[in-house]
């Protein structure tokens, strides 16, 4: 049953795909379909659902991790996103 | 001299060693490609032209392959659940489905990867190639690493079960952990480097 | 295959496996050492030939004896990599951690035993790689410890390759060190060993095991990156429009430099937490020993530890401030840097105030306790006008930032390890080492370290940069703080002769020692309760139960000055 939501999921991320939606959507979306496909591997097949907190506290602190490098990353470094470029509240020094 | 709760669960954690091992494993894996998915983030959004994905990698088969992984996760855990029910011949079938399910996902990489050199498309052509090569190559890496430890517990590790049973389906399971994990940067990568 | 090579070299028994990276940690100390003893020479006479050792180079890196500036960047990048990556941390975290971490908790040996021994045979590989590169044509990796992009990606020459490749089995090795450690220290804990009964040092090699299988991952995945950009041209961190000796770089371009930096800062940042929390737990336990009272503030101390392993996460552009990230973004970094010093000053004033009251007993170990104490304190205060922008930005890349760093490992870190080689020299071998020569040792090794780094920072402050092949003979305005480098110079060579007084110590005692029994310090924790050395396979002569807190010296109303943690011990 797992199996099949899994298949149902991906032929709709591949159909959505071709629906030429713009591009934040395009994004959100995908990832969205992504996380619920690997949340449903994650919590049935890897048996997360119902482990113990000594696994998922140090699994959260890797989810909190990760984002903190993405975002830190996109922030400092990024000129653009989705076509909003991002503006310094202060002078930035390389200006 | 014996290493407590390797096959007996720890009264106070609830859990056995090699179970904790693996998944501590898992979260050093989810920051190595976490920090390659970054840097796709990062260059992605800093270049000033980036090619139209889908229209350089095939996306039918890398859905084709994405079922196949998904596929193969399944039968993984048939052959865990074969052992629990105390089926060896069960187990056999589902862990060779497995790993001719990683097989057929080698195979189509390597037609994937050797249309993209046919064509004259190598990771230094654009920042693009260069992770889609790196991203999937590493993954493919971490395919194979999988395969081999399954192929090693269909084959000589049997013996195990003859020794002891519960030991040997504990060390399906954690294997079954790892695959699955394989799974699941797979059904990231899939729409991170085809669809979006 | 032959017992020997069973039992010695390829063997999953965590005490054998520990020395092994002790051995193999402080070979590679020295190595590192002698790398920076040539580079002090060159700081000191600037273009002179070497005496004695010059021959030796070779003409590619030393014709005449005379550094060249090539070869020169390839000691400053190998003395820290190998200082860092192939010393300190195999020996605090490798040895100390391998070796006491199952004795304290009273296990027989770590969760994984041969998953320990692939771990150091890894830690091998990668420093037989980091050595070998000084032997290809072009040299080994020349590009400082911290590899930037795009220099280190365009380096000709294989050395910088092997590097990344070295690197790459370093990182494996202490992933599955790491995944081993708290797999250990979570599971394998003897029957009433609860969370608080825990020594110090394993809670800081926990946080430390925790640092180094998280932040690692980030610079191997940077280090693919590398390699993809060297050996199949890619371009993730070369820049559009990148011209090499006026001709434009074939690639493909778009790459963003400062990927990589902060790939690296994010692993480097931890990283120093991990050259420092084993240090510091060393530094408890024979604190705490030596006063004959337990710890100050032990629940404080270990609270803290956890802040300082989560915090030292989100700090880490605090190394990257004037690359133009923005005040924004470098406003959070400093903020976050700020409030990490809170968790650090708590665990250095819990070390002190544990002093107060104490009965103390100035033996070797003690003492370089007692060093590490205010070394690693003006180590951390140096460190504040680095972690604020403003006044990081006369202060970045100066020799300042080296005299930081090098205050809180080498009088720090390296210290508190030596306080801990004296300390349970006599666990692993049943002998003590001598007290004359450790003496000798400390008094010598305290004085040059501060003749060495003190002048440091009045060039930093002068404006000196660092990594200068002469020095720094164009400032102008700082010719006056580089005469300094002579006395410097000279204090590196006696800090070299007094480290003699330490090596002939410590191979004489293993055989010439004063035999002692199983706890020549009187003290409580569990490893003191297994036999010196401890059992081949099994460490215990039985499993040990635990009936109380880890530091029970002088306890009010007890019948014994010290109360060991095992039941029915009675040493």
């Amino acid at each position: 049953m797992v199996f099949g939501t899994l298949l149902v999921l991906t032929l709709v991320t591949v159909g959505v795909s071709y629906l030429d939606l713009p591009e934040v959507e395009t994004v959100v979306v995908a990832l969205i379909i992504a996380t619920t496909k690997a949340s449903l591997v994650a919590m049935f097949f890897m048996h997360l659902k119902g482990e113990r907190p000594m696994v998922t506290w140090p699994l959260a602190l890797t989810a909190f991790l990760f984002v903190a490098l993405l975002g830190s990353l996109l922030m400092s470094e990024a000129d653009h996103l989705f076509g909003a470029r991002f503006q310094d509240s202060f002078h930035s020094i390389s200006n | 001299m014996q290493i407590p709760y390797t096959t007996e669960v720890r009264p106070d954690t609830g859990l056995t060693n090699p179970k904790l091992g693996v998944w501590l494993f898992l979260a050093s894996e989810v920051m190595l490609f976490g920090s390659l998915f970054s840097s796709y983030a990062l260059l992605r959004t800093g270049a000033p032209s980036w090619p139209d994905q889908s229209s350089i990698v095939n996306v039918p088969l890398a859905t084709l392959n994405t079922i196949v992984l998904i596929a193969s996760s399944v039968t993984m855990v048939m052959a865990w659940a074969s052992l629990k029910g105390r089926s060896l011949p069960k187990f056999r079938l589902y862990m060779g489905l497995t790993l001719l399910c990683g097989a057929i996902f080698l195979v189509v990489k390597a037609i994937e990867y050797g249309d993209k050199f046919s064509h004259h498309l190598y990771p230094a052509t654009n920042n693009f190639l260069g992770l889609y090569f790196t991203m999937t190559g590493l993954h493919a890496i971490h395919v194979i690493a999988g395969m081999i430890v399954n192929a090693y517990f269909l084959g000589p590790g049997t013996k195990m079960w003859q020794s002891d049973p519960e030991r040997f389906t504990n060390r399906i399971e954690v294997a079954g952990i790892y695959w699955h994990f394989v799974d699941v940067v797979w059904i990231f990568l899939f729409p991170v480097l085809y669809l979006l | 295959m032959p017992r020997l090579i069973r039992r010695y070299i390829f063997s999953t028994d965590h005490k054998v496996i520990g020395l092994q990276y002790g051995f193999t940690s402080l070979f590679f100390l020295l190595v590192g050492f002698a790398l920076v003893m040539l580079i002090r020479w060159q700081q000191a006479f600037p273009a002179q030939p070497i005496p004695l050792v010059g021959g030796w180079l070779g003409q590619a890196n030393a014709p005449g004896g005379v550094l060249l500036p090539e070869f020169y960047n390839q000691l400053g990048a190998m003395h820290g990599t190998i200082m860092v990556f192939l010393g300190v941390v195999p020996l605090a975290f490798g040895a100390f951690g391998n070796y006491v971490v199952p004795l304290q908790i009273g296990a027989p040996d770590m969760a994984f035993p041969r998953l320990n021994m692939t771990s150091y045979w890894l830690y091998l590989a990668g420093g037989l790689v980091m050595l070998a590169s000084f032997l290809v044509p072009g040299g080994a990796a020349n590009n400082g410890w911290t590899s930037y992009a795009p220099l280190s990606d365009l380096a000709p020459g294989h050395g910088q390759t092997l590097w990344l490749i070295g690197m790459a089995l370093l990182i494996n090795s202490s992933l599955l060190g790491a995944l081993n450690f708290i797999a250990t220290i979570v599971q394998l804990r003897a029957p009433g060993m609860t969370w608080f009964r825990l020594p110090f040092f394993v809670w800081s090699q926990l946080v430390t095991a925790f640092l180094l299988l998280l932040a690692f991952p980030p610079l191997e995945g940077a280090a693919v990156l590398q390699l993809m950009d060297r050996l199949a041209k890619t371009s993730f961190f070369l820049p559009s429009g990148l011209v090499i000796g006026g001709q434009p770089l074939q690639v493909a371009g778009s790459g963003n430099a400062l990927l990589w930096q902060h790939l690296f800062w994010f692993l480097g940042h931890p990283e120093v937490y991990v050259l420092i929390l084993p240090a510091m737990g060393i530094v408890a336990e024979v604190v705490t020993n030596n006063t004959r009272k337990p710890l100050w503030g032990y629940r404080l101390m270990v609270y803290s530890v956890f802040v300082l392993g989560f915090l030292s996460f989100i700090v880490w552009a605090h190394h990257m401030y004037l690359t133009g990230m923005g005040t924004t973004i470098g406003a959070f970094f400093q903020a976050t840097t700020m409030i990490i010093s809170i968790p650090s000053v708590i665990i250095l004033s819990s070390l002190i105030l544990s002093l107060y009251g104490g009965s103390i007993r100035f033996n070797t170990p003690m003492l370089f306790a007692l060093g590490f104490m205010p070394m690693f304190g003006l180590g951390g205060l140096t460190g504040l006008p680095l972690g604020l922008a403003a006044t990081d930005i006369p202060l970045h890349d100066t020799n300042y930032v080296v005299a930081h760093f090098h205050y809180l490992v080498a009088p720090g870190t390296i210290f508190a390890l030596f306080a801990g080689i004296y300390y349970w020299f006599p666990k692993i071998t049943g002998r003590m080492m001598n007290e004359t020569l450790g003496k000798i040792h400390f008094v010598g090794s305290i004085i040059c370290m501060n003749v060495i780094f003190m002048p440091m920072f009045v060039q930093g402050l002068a404006g000196v940069n660092r990594r200068l092949w002469d020095g720094g003979t164009l400032y102008t305005h700082a010719q006056g703080t580089l005469s300094l480098n002579v006395p410097m110079s000279y204090a590196a060579l006696a800090l070299a002769f007094f480290q003699i007084f330490f090596i002939v110590n410590l191979v004489w005692s293993i055989r010439g020692g004063r035999a002692v029994g199983a706890n020549p310090w009187e003290a409580t924790t569990l490893e003191w309760s297994a036999p010196s050395p401890p059992r081949e396979h099994g460490n215990f002569d039985r499993v040990p139960r635990v009936v109380r807190d880890p530091y029970e010296y002088s306890a009010p109303g007890a019948t014994a000055g010290f109360l060991p943690q095992a039941e029915g011990d009675a040493t």
